[in-house]
């Protein structure tokens, strides 16, 4: 999504409220296309948004300095998350966590399935820059927690946008090794996919985008159904 | 002024100041000792660690002053743990040191939570309070309300506990003392129960 259009900043305050009103229980903005531009997020929407959402916030995209973090979290958001600087220069996520505490500190990944395992990529953002940096999933998630990420979102690239359910083998194999919060993201199609996450117990929280966004799935409608099958949810 | 909130370091004070102008409230951010010792209500909030903080308040004296407040005071999640007398938090990531000696104001120490694989640490997320004493902050708040942690450290249930979470065990989600309260979670970004936490303090006199 791209944030330097006043007009986008104006619908993103509108579904940041929607969402909100519909009890999620975070949001993550997502600039994607950050990266691969060689550009970090603009800053004014950030303040805009902590001005009217009362739920916490990660902001996403291009934070590659300690400085750029503060601002970032100096406008509000809670937490900032980072994905390709990270890989680009690991050293970041230690900084991040010294200056602000692990708390703030959320390291994306986007982990391609291989022959061997998973891969993590880097620049997904973008078509023409995304590329395997050829790091072993499970190395890197060990890392960054070694280093002081906080929490952990891991997209399973061959499940996202096919929307046949949560990477689960991948997941629980994340699981096993992770001793923060993990975010499962990547492949949420139907309300039972949700459920089959939770009950395999190998994600802490889900998060989706698309489903969402389209409208396919409404969230009051998804904490029913995750509640009807006995699984903890805020309503 | 309604409110002066205490600016201990660590970045992120604008979600709290943006959840009081949200209620209306005139807060001013401030490390002055004069300024918070003439404001009607004190928040004092906290991000990063205990050892920063504490060396920000040290540098400032209000280490000192702030023991000494009359008037209702609100820490918020590492505010909370500042008011007791010691944290296990150094100052490095590590944290192996000898911790942090806190404000003093409430007896006890604050620990480490342990991680574990089924229970990651930090504690991120949505919790519901278990309410043991009646609190004018809890006011036209029910048991069934949410509210948002992101923490690694914790006070374990004590005689200052008005409220705990588990988390594994037990822990204090808000505590109270004389004009001194606190809570572990943070009420500026836990929606509609925050806001009226929020509130609930604003009128406190």
């Amino acid at each position: 999504m791209q944030f330097r259009d006043h007009r986008v900043v104006g619908d993103i305050l509108e579904l940041a409220q929607r969402y909100r009103d519909q009890d999620a229980d975070e949001l993550v903005f997502y600039d994607i296309t950050a990266s691969p531009q060689g550009r970090s997020v603009d800053r004014g929407w950030i303040a805009r948004v902590a001005e009217v959402l009362d739920i916490p916030f990660c902001v996403a995209g291009g934070i590659r300095s300690v400085a750029e973090a503060e601002a970032v979290l100096n406008a509000g958001a809670e937490k900032v998350s980072v994905n390709s600087p990270a890989l680009s220069d690991p050293a970041l996520i230690d900084q991040l966590a010294s200056r602000f505490g692990s708390q703030c500190v959320v390291v994306g990944i986007d982990s391609q399935t291989t022959p061997e395992g998973w891969s993590v990529h880097q620049f997904t953002g973008d078509p023409d820059r995304s590329r395997d940096t050829r790091r072993d999933t499970l190395q890197w998630v060990s890392e960054v927690q070694q280093r002081g990420a906080g929490e952990i979102v891991l997209n399973c690239m061959a499940s996202d946008g096919v929307r046949r359910g949560y990477d689960l083998a991948q997941l629980a194999a994340v699981r096993d090794i992770c001793r923060v919060p993990l975010v499962a993201s990547g492949g949420a199609g139907t309300p039972e996919h949700f459920a089959a996450l939770f009950e395999a117990g190998c994600a802490d929280a889900a998060l989706a985008a698309s489903v969402f966004h389209s409208g396919a799935i409404a969230i009051p409608d998804l904490k029913q159904f995750l509640k009807s099958r006995h699984i903890e949810v805020r309503t | 002024m309604d409110v002066a909130i205490i600016d201990s370091g660590g970045a992120n004070l604008a979600s709290l100041v943006y959840a009081l102008q949200r209620l209306g409230a005139k807060a001013v951010v401030s490390d002055d000792a004069a300024v918070i010792q003439a404001a009607p209500r004190v928040l004092l909030p906290g991000v990063g660690s205990a050892g920063n903080a504490m060396a920000r308040l040290r540098a400032k004296g209000l280490h000192k002053v702030i023991p000494q407040l009359t008037q209702p005071l609100l820490g918020i999640c590492l505010g909370m743990q500042l008011l007791f007398d010691h944290s296990d938090e150094g100052d490095g990531p590590s944290d192996g040191g000898a911790g942090t000696q806190c404000l003093g104001i409430i007896a006890g120490k604050v620990a480490r939570m342990t991680a574990t694989t089924q229970l990651p640490v930090p504690h991120m997320g949505w919790n519901q309070l278990a309410v043991q004493q009646d609190d004018p902050l809890l006011t036209g708040i029910g048991s069934e309300a949410w509210f948002y942690f992101v923490h690694s450290y914790c006070a374990a249930p004590g005689h200052s506990t008005l409220a705990q979470t588990v988390y594994g065990a037990p822990f204090t989600s808000i505590c109270s003392l004389r004009n001194f309260r606190g809570v572990q979670f943070h009420p500026e970004r836990s929606a509609g129960p925050g806001a009226r936490l929020l509130a609930n303090f604003l009128t406190l006199v």
